[in-house]
């Protein structure tokens, strides 16, 4: 079954009014579908470190219990860092979202196959890990549920969202890692993180 | 210095006191012989959250994110560890991410498995190209105050610190001797 979401549609749709979201931004395609989305302090799109976009969510999430933190990367970054899954499942936070923008390729190399184009089934994987939700979407009736998921329902969640394989224009968020940093901080903890 | 009737010190009792009196909130680990006493007493400590990881590299994602939201994270691992967190330690440094690693060696003195010296001995120089300050220590008794200070270096200059922890300190492992027995 080929896919028919068109992926900046979907994130456009996840991060559509995201309140107080904390968002950590796999790097590659779905940096750039995040910053079409509109760039933001309080996303951090990452540049590098393929394969941890979902244990920065981790962390963050322990870190900020009260706030919800939601993690879109992409399925090569995922499949990368897979042992994530059962670390995250262990520890249970009740405020992180996982969402894997699934084309079933490496998008920045080359369109290359990745694994779950294979049949790898990473909300399987996710579930059976022991997070508290996951599934795989394919149908655009599907994303305003998750959306809300992400916002409220208790986590650990995952969602694999399967796209269409495409190229498109790359829309590139600020590169400064030290910056992507501190504005973040700023902004989650306030001036007083400058000094921290 | 905490220390036993026969004069030994306690420097994994010390190491925790200085994770706490430096306000650490989560304490990633992959689990070594040589930090076992110090993971016990960290999952013991209500005030910080220890958190094992598949490998060692999920503990700079970790981290990152941590710091993010406003917490310190310090990681735990043996020397082979150090060779799977190479490339993310690219994010700490271009981030400046505040990050003290405690590393127990193997490798070096008094190896007994071959299979482990080549990363021990690879050890402070791959940590040191990825702009990781190094602090070795061979003594027990030098070890609370090398993480206080590898503790103060990473938090107050926003950068990794890593304390080698000889096998001269925690022990010589052998499984022939194991074996023997």
């Amino acid at each position: 079954m080929s896919a028919t979401l068109k992926r900046r549609d979907v994130v456009a749709q996840l991060l559509e009014g995201r309140g107080e979201l904390l968002v950590v931004a796999g790097l590659g395609s779905t940096a750039w579908d995040c910053t079409a989305a509109g760039d933001h302090p309080l996303t951090f799109p990452l540049w590098g470190a393929m394969g941890q976009a979902a244990m920065m969510g981790l962390g963050l999430a322990l870190a900020q219990p009260k706030r919800r933190v939601l993690v879109i990367t992409g399925d090569g970054e995922m499949l990368m860092g897979m042992g994530s899954l059962a670390t995250i499942a262990v520890q249970r936070p009740a405020n992180l979202s996982v969402v894997v923008i699934d084309n079933e390729r490496y998008g920045e190399t080359g369109m290359q196959a990745t694994h779950t184009g294979s049949g790898v089934d990473l909300a399987a994987v996710a579930l059976a890990c022991g997070f508290r939700s996951a599934s795989t979407l394919t149908r655009a009736g599907e994303i305003a549920a998750l959306r809300s998921a992400i916002h409220a329902a208790p986590g650990p969640n995952f969602a694999a969202v399967k796209v269409v394989a495409e190229k498109i224009p790359i829309l590139l968020p600020p590169r400064d890692g030290g910056l992507l940093k501190a504005r973040f901080r700023r902004e989650l903890l306030g001036a007083a993180a400058d000094t921290q | 210095m905490a220390a036993d009737a026969q004069g030994v010190i306690d420097w994994p009792l010390e190491v925790h006191r200085a994770l706490a009196a430096s306000s650490v909130r989560q304490v990633g680990y992959v689990p070594d012989a040589g930090h076992k006493r110090l993971i016990e007493l960290c999952h013991a400590d209500r005030s910080m959250r220890a958190v094992p990881l598949t490998t060692e590299e999920e503990g700079i994602g970790l981290a990152t994110g941590a710091w993010l939201g406003g917490e310190r994270c310090a990681l735990l691992m043996q020397s082979s560890g150090v060779g799977n967190i190479i490339n993310a330690l690219g994010t700490i440094k271009e981030c400046r991410i505040p990050l003290p690693i405690l590393v127990t060696m193997r490798g070096e003195y008094g190896e007994f498995n071959p299979w482990q010296v080549p990363m021990g001995q690879a050890t402070p120089a791959v940590l040191e190209a990825m702009g990781v300050v190094v602090q070795p220590v061979r003594e027990a008794a030098e070890v609370p105050a090398a993480v206080d200070a590898a503790l103060r270096l990473a938090y107050n200059s926003y950068v990794a610190t890593a304390v080698l922890i000889s096998q001269r300190v925690i022990g010589i492992k052998s499984f022939q001797e194991q074996a023997a027995r």
